[in-house]
């Protein structure tokens, strides 16, 4: 028998549920019979609740099998596993499972299929086309390309990605900087330590396209402290791209110069906010900056500055390589493209799904996640993060996208989506959202600050049911103070789980909001 | 650590930084990891390299939730409590490692062998309730489960 190819993703979901064990148990057992098998570390193709994920290269392609524990090895090759024989954590092909093949994927195309850190890999897998096109292109035409894509930010304002790009490329300065945003803060959401410990490339070359694209040959890259093995498998994705020649003073023999900078967060949510990113990047506390002037205006140590999240840039070698019309021709409306989603929470089946935007919220949690975990009735989902809306299980038929949403006073945020059984108690999850802000506020205003102390000490007071009519008024005023008053979207977003979870479910504000409704 | 040794290494990673100011994060990251947290004689040494006010240094170190200024236990359990991780029960499973360690999260527990500390988000949301342990992810973690990864660690 020739040597067969085994994948166990080296991703970190994978891992917090065993994928080590596994891959040193897979190996073992095929030394102890005798096979030669040839073990490649992938990244996650995002399907969580199968992780470990192990797949076998066959004839036919490639074969699932999964959730595998270490225990079960022996009976995976007793069925011989390695010629896709039948067992019962046996998923057939991976590319039919339906949860993948229904999905979208353009910026995630590549994650979990081969050793992320294989250049060779990349390359045959599409990887560097949109780069070469670029460096054989004016800056003007990529802005533009960019923009003709529909691209928005995928940080959570879903600012066009072109027309920043154009903003940096026509500002006048010797030095200018490429910053992407890797703080991955949401609860929820984790879309971009998937795509960097499962495709690393994609974003380097994201960003080195930018750089060629305002003029900028420096970038940093912002990752957060609690992302371990995001910053490992980024380190060294990063000097392989050196060594390569794809990173440097004279890119692939270009005269591009472009050089990529890690920076590790330390622990703060509001070093996500662009502003306080680039003073957390300064070596100062992370405290918001009033805005005029913009970061495309004045950013990094004051110079232009391209702030993108990491899918955005991410998504940028496709679009280049491909076609900004043909990005733009997945979408509907103003929301073009497709956006990684990620299932979390009370999820059965838990995970990442690249979706064109326009799905519902149904389809995700229903149709993909396949309902609960734990078997109990969905209540309400939070979209977007900390800082999202609370939704109805009612409302699920809202389509994920950014007007629809906001119509429906929600947001998409970075794309999480977090689940909840009818065991929430609503008044708790608002009195969470305002202690978040209040551990997280970066303190540089007061109705942030204050308000969101305020806030959880009234929520406290109405769960004690003491005033709660009274209490709840203070509630309504504090919220609204927030919105108007805050700086920035923390404190200013922050009401936003508030009103949503007492406007769906009065009924867990304490009886006499039940009276009054 | 001794003394000496630590102020010398102090100056060496700064120095690596070329005594940057706009490097200050990092170098109190690389001081941290390796005194395990930041003297008071780490960040005064740190001060006078980079040319910044002790306040300045100080203003920085306690913005950023993971700096610390006292030892950690040998093992460090991180607890997501964010929503993800509440929707999968997080809460219990903060009360019983609070209750098996006879501490509050944010505090060590006796002989210094294990601190307890809460993090909102590990990225690790769709296999909640997540759980780092000196640096390794752990999902769905059960009460039971999470008795015996701290005691192996702690092993
Ligand atoms: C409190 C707060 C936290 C944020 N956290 C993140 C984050 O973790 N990652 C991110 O990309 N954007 C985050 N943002 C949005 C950024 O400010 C900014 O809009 C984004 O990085 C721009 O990149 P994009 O246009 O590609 O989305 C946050 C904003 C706020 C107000
Ligand atoms: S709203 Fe909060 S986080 Fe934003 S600037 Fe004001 S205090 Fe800082």
């Amino acid at each position: 028998m020739s040597t067969v190819t085994v994948f166990v993703p080296k991703d970190a979901a994978a891992i917090s549920v065993g994928a080590d064990d596994v891959a040193a148990a897979l190996s073992q057992e095929a030394q102890n019979r005798g096979i030669d098998i040839n073990l490649i570390r992938n990244g996650s193709r995002g399907l969580l609740w199968l992780e470990p994920l192990v797949e076998v290269e066959t004839p036919s392609g490639r074969v699932a099998f999964g959730p595998v524990a270490r225990g079960d090895i022996v009976s995976l090759f007793d069925a011989d596993f390695l010629s896709a024989g039948d067992h019962v954590l046996g998923h057939g092909l991976t590319e039919d499972i339906p949860y993948l093949a229904n999905q979208e994927r353009l910026t995630f195309v590549r994650c979990g299929v081969a050793d992320p850190l294989d250049l060779g890999a990349y390359e045959t897998q599409g990887g560097l086309v949109g780069l070469k096109k670029a460096l054989e292109l004016e800056s003007t035409a990529i802005t533009e390309e960019v923009t003709l894509s529909g691209l928005r930010g995928r940080g959570g304002a879903g600012f066009p990605a072109g027309i920043k790009w154009e903003t940096v490329r026509k500002e006048v300065a010797e030095q200018k900087y490429i910053c992407c945003n890797a703080d991955e803060g949401d609860s929820g959401t984790f879309a971009d330590r998937m795509l960097i410990e499962g495709d690393p490339f994609v974003l380097l070359e994201g960003m080195v396209i930018a750089g060629r694209a305002v003029g900028a040959d420096t970038g940093y890259i912002y990752i957060r402290s609690e992302y371990p093995y995001a910053i490992r498998t980024l380190t060294d994705a990063v000097s392989r791209f050196e060594q390569a020649g794809l990173l440097g003073e004279n890119i692939l023999g270009s005269g591009q110069a472009f050089a990529i900078h890690i920076r590790v967060g330390a622990g703060a949510y509001i070093c996500g906010e662009e502003s306080s990113m680039l003073e957390s990047l300064e070596g100062k506390r992370g405290q918001v900056r009033a805005k005029p002037p913009i970061p495309a205006i004045s950013g990094l140590f004051g110079k232009p500055t391209v702030v993108n999240n990491v899918l955005t840039l991410a998504t940028v070698p496709y679009v280049l390589a491909n076609g900004g019309k043909t990005y733009s021709e997945y979408g509907q409306g103003k929301s073009l493209g497709t956006q990684p989603f990620q299932l979390a929470g009370d999820i059965a089946r838990g995970g990442l799904v690249e979706k064109v935007f326009g799905v519902t919220l149904r389809e995700l949690i229903e149709g993909f996640g396949g309902g609960t975990r734990s078997g109990r009735p969905v209540r309400t989902a939070q979209v977007g993060g900390p800082l999202g809306a609370y939704i109805p299980e009612s409302a699920f038929d809202v389509h994920m996208d950014y007007e629809s949403l906001s119509g429906s006073d929600a947001m998409l945020g970075h794309g999480g989506v977090v689940v909840f059984n009818d065991s929430v108690d609503m008044a708790r999850q608002a009195r969470f959202a305002m202690e978040f802000c209040e551990i997280e506020s970066c303190g540089k205003c007061t109705p942030c600050r204050i308000g969101s102390v305020r806030g959880k000490e009234t929520l406290d007071k109405i769960i004690a049911g003491a005033d709660v009519e009274k209490n709840l008024a203070v509630l309504d005023d504090l919220c609204v103070l927030m919105t108007d008053g805050s700086l920035c979207a923390m404190g200013g977003l922050t009401p936003m789980p508030v009103t949503s979870a007492l406007k769906h479910f009065p009924e867990d504000f304490g009886s006499a909001r039940q009276a009054v409704e | 650590m001794q003394e000496p040794d630590e102020k010398k290494a102090v100056l060496n990673i700064c120095q690596d930084h070329d005594n940057r100011p706009e490097d200050l994060v990092e170098i109190l990251h690389s001081v941290q990891d390796l005194a395990g947290f930041l003297s008071d004689e780490a960040l005064r040494e740190i001060a006078s390299c980079i040319n910044l006010t002790r306040a300045e240094v100080h203003g920085v170190v306690s913005f950023y939730h993971d700096f610390r200024r006292a030892p950690s236990g040998k093992t460090v359990v991180k607890i997501c409590l964010a929503e993800a991780c509440q929707a999968v029960g997080c809460d219990a499973l903060k009360e019983h490692a609070t209750q098996a360690l006879s501490i509050d999260m944010g505090q060590t527990s006796s002989g210094d062998e294990v601190s307890l500390e809460p993090v909102y988000c590990l990225g690790n949301c769709a296999l909640g309730p997540a759980v780092m342990i000196n640096g390794n992810l752990h999902g769905r973690v059960t009460p039971e489960k999470l008795d015996a990864l701290v005691s192996e660690a702690d092993s």
